[in-house]
């Protein structure tokens, strides 16, 4: 394994969003901390900075990951995708769409966070069930929706009608 | 839902594809498709002022120790580090907050020669980053000598109890008796008197995102300019300038464009914003701190502890004649502006939903060696509420009487609307029977009760709780006073009111703007202003920005500014009507002059200036930008420019010498009732059944109305079954993460169902009455009736752990 001075920054290099970065960063340096403040994407969120509420949520190697719990530097050479990469522009994708269309969001801090684990969820779970959806959506604190709307919006998204939660 | 399928874009202009009216349909809303891509920005993400340093706070371990010395030269010898400010340093430049009630105590935000409790802050160090910062930390050397804490409220309140605030020489910082009506007849008189001790935790509805704050002391003039997601109550605002001894204009607030919930919480970024002003003026540079997790379970705010008893008298036949509240409120380490507002926000609704008239309430608010109390959702409802329902299940059982019936029979009457209350709230409008009607026949409670039956027949615990509440919204900003006793209230200023302001402005391409002063944190407060923008101008909601961003020198703004005390719906609409009525007035008066008919035949639709009845018209934007490209041809009377700002107040006078006040401009209501199975081997609860049906008013978006109420019935839940901050013995906090500090997950929130009874409130223009608060006052009650009710026995409390109920099954078997 590579050792890495502590002191010093290190070049941190990642695709994020399908683009190339190239960034400086502390062995100590959180994931998140090194996307927001160093790559500018804020989109990401720290809710917790101890791994239990899902906000800094985001795809690496496709994979849901806390960016909270994990250092830049152990990213780098990854593929990244964040809340940023979803829309078209200015079109939101079909689960973006299903959040806006079912009041998933309130004060919108916890979802990017909850739309990457469900972007990876949906791509492995294509027709789940609401107790599937609610086990998924367990990892991610969300204090303003109380879940309902997020739940039927990711059913939505996957085209599946919402049934009672014993489906 | 088919009223979403209207577009709201300007391209649904053609004529038969509007809408009657925007208001009362579920709009789609307008703040989140910035929230959904990831461009919306926090207080976090912004970087306001250039050569922003960074902070991090040093806090107390011990819940109450003397500070003898602090030795920070190893902290400040470290390279990229700016700064250690100790509390001393702070004093020279910050006075301690007072209270509204009459105690020596003040609020500091950093403790000078005593930490009170734990996570309290000691020194704050800047740094180039907060890695260094939170490095520096740990080379601080503090010197503590610890005392005995006093962490039970009413254990503090023993003469022998540790004081936590010399100057007081008493815990007890505050103690006030209000009697309203003749309890002690009432008293003497009752067929039945009924008693029930009570105790809620503490506990708190932490938003996802922390509290956050950038501040800049420039010296040339004196100001300080702070970036922050606080959320007012604005009335902060002067206590803040003056705990900084600067004029009002001399402290800018500004808020960040979104903010990541706060549900009364965020209140106490106040004292971060003070303590970091100073720092900023001792260290000479711009200072920005975002709290952590830890910092913002441990140190942030908390709801109001609160224990006591509720003794009622009743007549023969279940009349509730009188109540008597002994309440001891557990305030934490100090009281800290507004508090203590939590107590007395329902001290003129204490007759809950019923008629009763004669109520004799005693408080006591007592400090002890815990993170200070402030807003949090429910605010005082949710204590009062759980004291009062847990009181009538209680009585229901005691005399005998179904617990719905013993409330049918108590109720205020539809027709007695307007009621005035024995406190002296003027209770708007509602049909209590009714809505009952409605949370029967949803819950089929007779089956309920049947089902309860059988399952008790199999052996089983099964319990259903009622609870119901009143739900005051937009505060009267004097109702705070009643803190203080009537002579106390003489001698300072008379307070009243519940301001709004708003500025509804078209700029020279026919962009319509306004600006709200209710800092919103994730309510869709721009969503509704622009659809009541859009029905008066004729134009659609797409067609309006709505500007949520306060800066208290720019923006309009009072007191009474903030999202607090449900006063969105109530107050802060009333401005917009009023605004967007004069800007529509103005416009019909230039309209008419340009189409040459009288301003009563003129109607704004559909994007024009319409002679009623005909097709001629001109666009609404060609009308209006004449104020600002031909200010000289307007007609007579009409000002250039189009730029209204309105303030409004609701007409609610401060307390009066017999310590009545109306605290608040509408009153709804809600009714919940919960059904639950208690697995008697390992005490888990399962939430069978639980409905509630609100009256709110209009609905102004239905689904906005839907997402707040699921919302706030999950922070009941939340206090009912898991949330409690924990402290040990010694006052050492216990709950500083979300693995122990336990919020609902997706798998936690049963099957909720809601049904709607609304009476329109004659006190506002739109109808609406307030709802933010909503079940989160009443679940804890409602979930605890159901589990006292399974289990038989009275003497329980929040939180329903499983744990807990576990233990007093153990207790009931022996």
């Amino acid at each position: 394994m590579t050792r890495l001075s502590g002191n010093s920054k290190h070049s941190v290099r990642m695709t994020v969003n399908g683009r190339a970065h190239e960034g400086y960063a502390e062995p100590r340096m959180l994931l998140a901390d090194f996307l927001r403040h160093e790559l500018g994407l804020y989109g990401t969120h720290v809710g917790c900075e101890h791994g239990v509420c899902g906000a800094c949520t985001v795809l690496i190697d496709g994979v849901p990951s806390r960016s909270c719990t994990q250092y830049a530097v152990q990213a780098d050479g990854a593929s990244i995708e964040t809340v940023e990469s979803l829309a078209d522009g200015d079109t939101l994708n079909a689960l973006q769409a299903a959040f806006r269309n079912n009041h998933a969001l309130q004060c919108g801090f916890c979802t990017a966070g909850i739309l990457m684990s469900a972007t990876a969820f949906l791509e492995e779970t294509p027709a789940p069930t609401e107790l599937q959806v609610r086990e998924m959506l367990s990892g991610h604190i969300c204090r303003c929706t109380g879940y309902d709307g997020i739940v039927r919006a990711i059913l939505e998204a996957a085209g599946v009608q919402a049934e009672g939660k014993a489906a | 839902m088919a009223e979403t399928e209207v577009p709201t874009d300007g391209s649904s202009g053609k004529p038969g594809r509007w809408p009657d009216r925007w208001i009362g349909k579920s709009v789609p809303r307008k703040e989140d498709a910035a929230l959904l891509t990831g461009s919306a920005r926090f207080i976090d993400d912004m970087e306001p002022v250039a050569g922003l340093r960074h902070a991090a706070i040093l806090r107390s371990p011990y819940a109450h120790a003397k500070i003898t010395s602090i030795d920070a030269s190893a902290a400040l010898a470290l390279s990229g580090v700016y700064g250690v400010v100790t509390g001393e340093q702070v004093a020279e430049y910050l006075r301690g907050i007072p209270s509204v009630v009459r105690t020596p105590i003040r609020f500091m935000p950093i403790a000078i020669d005593k930490a009170r409790f734990v996570g309290e802050p000691v020194a704050v160090v800047v740094a180039r980053d907060r890695y260094l910062a939170e490095d520096a930390l740990d080379l601080i050397e503090v010197e503590y000598e610890p005392l005995d804490a006093a962490i039970d409220a009413e254990a503090a309140m023993a003469d022998d109890a540790p004081v936590l605030h010399d100057v007081a020489g008493s815990n007890v910082a505050g103690h006030r008796t209000i009697i309203n009506g003749d309890p002690e007849s009432a008293f003497d008189e009752a067929a039945h008197v009924v008693s029930l001790d009570f105790h809620i935790q503490r506990y708190s509805s932490t938003p996802m995102e922390t509290y956050g704050v950038v501040a800049n002391f420039e010296s040339v003039p004196d100001r300080y300019t702070v970036w922050s997601n606080f959320q007012g109550p604005f009335v902060i605002q002067p206590l803040m300038a003056g705990a900084l001894g600067v004029p009002g204009n001399r402290l800018r607030l500004i808020t960040a464009q979104a903010s990541g919930g706060s549900f009364g919480i965020k209140q106490g970024v106040a004292a971060y914003i003070v303590l970091l002003c100073a720092v900023s003026r001792i260290l000479g540079v711009p200072v920005k701190w975002t709290e952590d997790r830890l910092e913002h379970l441990a140190a942030s705010s908390a709801a109001t502890g609160r224990s006591g008893t509720v003794t009622g008298a009743f007549a023969a036949d279940g009349e509730l004649t009188a109540l008597r509240f002994r309440n001891i409120n557990d305030m934490g380490a100090f009281l800290r502006p507004p508090e203590p507002a939590s107590v007395y926000r329902m001290q003129s609704t204490l007759n809950g939903c019923y008629g009763v008239q004669n109520i004799h309430t005693e408080n006591y608010l007592v400090v002890t060696n815990k993170v200070p109390v402030g807003l949090n959702r429910g605010y005082g409802g949710t204590q009062f509420f759980y004291s009062l329902e847990r009181f009538m299940d209680h009585a229901a059982r005691e005399l005998n009487i179904d617990p719905v019936d013993l409330r049918r029979r108590n109720f205020i009457d539809k027709d007695a609307f307007p009621y005035e209350t024995p406190g002296g709230s003027v209770m708007d409008a509602g049909d209590y029977q009714k809505c009952v009607d409605e949370l029967e026949a949803r819950a089929d409670y007779q089956a309920l009760k049947k089902r309860r039956d059988e399952k008790r027949a199999e052996g089983k615990l099964y319990g259903i709780g009622i609870a119901c509440a009143v739900e005051p919204s937009g505060s009267n900003m004097g109702y705070v006073s009643l803190a203080q006793t009537p002579e106390e209230r003489a001698k300072s200023g008379a307070k009243s009111g519940a301001n709004s302001s708003v500025v509804i402005s078209m700029d020279p391409s026919g962009g319509v703007t306004v600006q709200l002063d209710s800092t919103p944190n994730g309510q869709g407060h721009a969503t509704v202003t622009a659809q009541i923008v859009a029905d008066a101008l004729g134009i659609t909601p797409d067609d309006v920005d709505v500007i949520t961003e306060i800066d208290t020198m720019t923006s309009p703004w009072s007191i009474g500014s903030g999202n607090y005390g449900n006063r969105f719906s109530v107050a802060v609409t009333d401005a917009v009507v009023e605004g967007a009525d004069r800007v529509a007035r103005k416009l019909k008066i230039m309209a008419a002059d340009q189409l040459e008919c009288a301003v009563e035949d003129v109607e704004l639709v559909e994007g024009q200036a319409r002679i009623v009845g005909s097709d001629k018209a001109l666009s609404l934007t060609r009308v209006g930008t004449q104020a600002h490209w031909n200010p000289v041809n307007l007609p007579d009377g009409v000002e250039p420019g189009i730029y209204e700002t309105t303030t409004v107040t609701a007409d609610l006078d401060g307390p009066t010498p017999e310590d009545t006040v109306a605290s608040s401009v509408t009153y709804g209501a809600i009714f919940d009732l919960a059904a639950v199975e208690i697995d008697a081997e390992t005490g888990r609860i399962t939430i069978e059944k639980y409905v509630s049906v609100h009256d709110v008013g209009e609905l102004l978006n239905p689904k906005i109305v839907e997402g707040q109420i699921i919302g706030g019935f999950v922070h009941g839940l939340g206090g009912a079954m898991f949330e409690e901050m924990t402290y040990d013995e010694d006052g050492n906090f216990l709950s500083g993460t979300f693995a122990d500090y336990l919020c609902p997950t997706a798998m936690e929130v049963p099957d909720f169902e809601v049904g709607h009874v609304p009476t329109p409130s004659p006190k506002t223009k739109l109808g609406a009455k307030g709802l933010g608060d909503g079940s989160s006052m009443l679940a804890p009650a409602a979930l605890t009736n159901a589990v006292a009710d399974a289990l038989g026995r009275a003497d329980i409390s929040p939180p329903l752990t499983m744990p807990k109920v576990w233990r007093w099954l153990q207790e009931t078997k022996a």
